[in-house]
């Protein structure tokens, strides 16, 4: 594992949180961060916010496990949420959904052999208008076909 | 197609993420100069009122009555808390808005937070929302530098501090009491009411929460009277002008700005261009996932407040999703259902353990393995489940059920009937 985050973030935190009034209030931004430095949220994350915070471990626990942006399990290189809600379920979201599955060769909640694609459903991403869409990392594809997911797949798996 | 007057997309036709030069171009922040230069506190309040803007987040409570309900005179710590948690399925508008002209909010909010005499805001805005958040994250940098927010605004001498929230995926966090947990840091189930935010809100403070289009309405009606803007509805006790944002299966789903009131009819058929595939028109959510189904018979209704309350609905968010005769009611209510049941918090029993058996009901029903015993059944836990939970997401739920139960009993019939689903 990565180191979870690097000096200078940690002593910024640090003063942030001797700066706001409610320190706790920053919690989120703290696991967002380490997310984004490991990929997920590892239980020595979890207690890194909560030493930094001055909480106890179980209070950072109970809301990383609250959020499902929140990854408290190893995932792969890039997360592809694919929403299941009811505009992309109109306009053929379980056939995208069949289709992703079989490209991947993974079902929901699992991580390709090589460790570059993760798969998980995820309500609606307000992309509703452009049904079915799904997310990639922190970007919203809409309009998929079988034809545009293979082509957005190949893309991302040139930049991982 | 009928062209009507544009507020909060006035700016939309510049193609791109609208700059504080442009948004001052159009007429920005001269309804904050007007409030702060030209009106009391109580005064900004009461236009607001008089104005009959409707909370645009889903439950439609007047916004002027919510900010003179505020304990505004009251010193020390008081919140405003912006809920861009917009993840009710089938609502779009607000990332289109915020995407758009941030600086509507910011201005809405500075205007608000005077009205009410609140010194820090925190806009709240869901996970997947990323170029919103840049939007935003922008604007707010832009509106400090030019002294739209911080101290003395506008040499007004009225100060404002204002803070994003970015959170990390949860429909349940646009309830406003569990936004208020996830913004302190706490797990974000809902609180129990009362006491509401207005008394005892983020940090025990009183606080106000607003939705992000009800507070992007604000400098509008600043700007152009209160009696100008209720005027803008196309019935009589409408107010304002509307984000619709359209779905399903239409030819064309755009998120548009259309007078409050508009037919459904209208919105369908010249807005969507009609059902998709030459296909009938089956059903449509009118207000997002958590809103009653309507049927045919329906289309002449007017997207406003009472009229869809009159027919068994909810104006919601007023994201519209259609569905063509092709459509499964069974099936899309268990979509929906298993949606809630998935979002549920877990607090409270009737919707942690209530909606999943609805679920399990209306799957079984779906694969053609339910009875007419099931049907009742359902029923009976949509009676169970109503108004018996902690907070609305489990009224919410029940909703589409509602809808699925009153206008398309025989279909749900047919399938126990058939043994099978009829339209699969």
């Amino acid at each position: 594992m990565s180191q979870l985050l690097d000096n200078e973030t940690i002593a910024a935190f640090k003063a942030k949180t001797a700066a706001v009034a409610h320190p706790r209030e920053l919690v989120i931004d703290l696991l967002r961060a380490i997310q984004e430095q490991v990929g997920w949220v590892p239980d020595e994350g979890v207690e890194l916010a909560a030493e930094i915070l001055g909480l106890p471990v179980i209070e950072v626990e109970e809301v990383a496990t609250f959020y499902d942006k929140i990854y408290r399990q190893p995932v792969g290189r890039q997360v592809i949420h694919l929403c299941d809600s009811i505009c992309c379920w109109s306009r053929g979201g379980e056939e995208v959904a069949r289709h992703l599955r079989q490209k991947l060769g993974v079902g929901f909640g699992e991580t390709t052999a090589d460790g570059a694609f993760t798969l998980l459903p995820t309500c609606c991403l307000g992309a509703c208008g452009e049904a079915p869409a799904m997310m990639i990392g922190r970007e919203t594809y809409g309009e998929l076909t079988e034809a545009r997911i293979d082509e957005i797949l190949e893309q991302k798996r040139k930049t991982i | 197609m009928t062209a009507y007057p544009q507020l909060l997309f006035k700016n939309r036709h510049l193609g791109a993420t609208v700059s504080l030069d442009d948004y001052r171009k159009s007429g920005g922040y001269e309804g904050l100069a007007k409030a702060l230069r030209e009106l009391s506190p109580a005064e900004v309040r009461e236009t607001v009122k008089a104005s009959g803007l409707r909370g645009r987040g889903g439950a439609g409570f007047p916004t002027g009555t919510k900010w003179t309900f505020f304990p505004s005179d009251q010193p020390g710590e008081k919140y405003l808390v912006c809920n861009g948690d917009e993840m009710e399925p089938g609502t779009y508008k607000d990332r289109v808005l915020l995407e758009t002209d941030p600086h509507q909010l910011i201005e809405g909010m500075v205007i608000a937070a005077y009205a009410m005499q609140i010194p820090v805001g925190y806009i709240f805005i869901r996970y997947a929302y990323a170029r919103a958040t840049a939007a935003l994250e922008r604007a707010l940098a832009e509106a400090k530098a030019a002294g739209l927010l911080g101290a003395n605004i506008l040499d007004s001498g009225f100060a404002f501090e204002l803070h994003l929230h970015g959170s990390a995926g949860r429909y349940i966090c646009g309830e406003e009491t569990a936004l208020l947990n996830g913004l302190e840091g706490k797990r974000p189930n809902p609180r129990s009411k009362p006491p509401f935010p207005a008394v005892r809100g983020l940090f025990g403070k009183p606080t106000t929460v607003n939705n992000v289009e009800t507070l992007a309405s604000v400098p509008h009606i600043l700007t152009g009277g209160a009696d100008w803007f209720k005027g803008l509805a196309a019935t009589e006790e409408g107010s304002g002008t509307k984000l619709f944002g359209l779905s399903g299966h239409l030819k064309k789903t755009p998120c548009l700005e259309l007078p409050i009131g508009v037919s459904l009819r209208e919105v369908v058929e010249e807005h969507g261009g009609g059902v998709w595939k030459g296909r009938r028109f089956k059903a449509c959510l009118p207000g997002g996932a958590s809103t009653p189904y309507l049927r045919a018979e329906h289309l002449d209704t007017s997207l406003d407040f009472g009229p869809l309350e009159q027919v068994g609905s909810r104006l919601g968010t007023a994201g519209v999703t259609v569905f063509d005769e092709t459509t499964c009611m069974v099936a899309a209510t268990l979509n929906l259902s298993r949606f809630f049941a998935r979002e549920s918090c877990g607090w409270c029993t009737p919707c942690r353990d209530g909606l999943p058996y609805v679920c399990w009901l209306l799957e079984k029903i779906e694969a053609g393995q339910g009875t007419l015993d099931d049907i009742d059944n359902l029923r009976g836990q949509k009676h169970n489940i109503d108004g018996r939970s902690f907070c609305a997401l489990a009224m919410g739920a029940m909703g589409p059920v509602d809808g699925l139960l009153r206008l398309f009993e025989e279909e749900l019939i047919d399938h126990v009937k058939r043994g099978k689903c009829p339209v699969r």
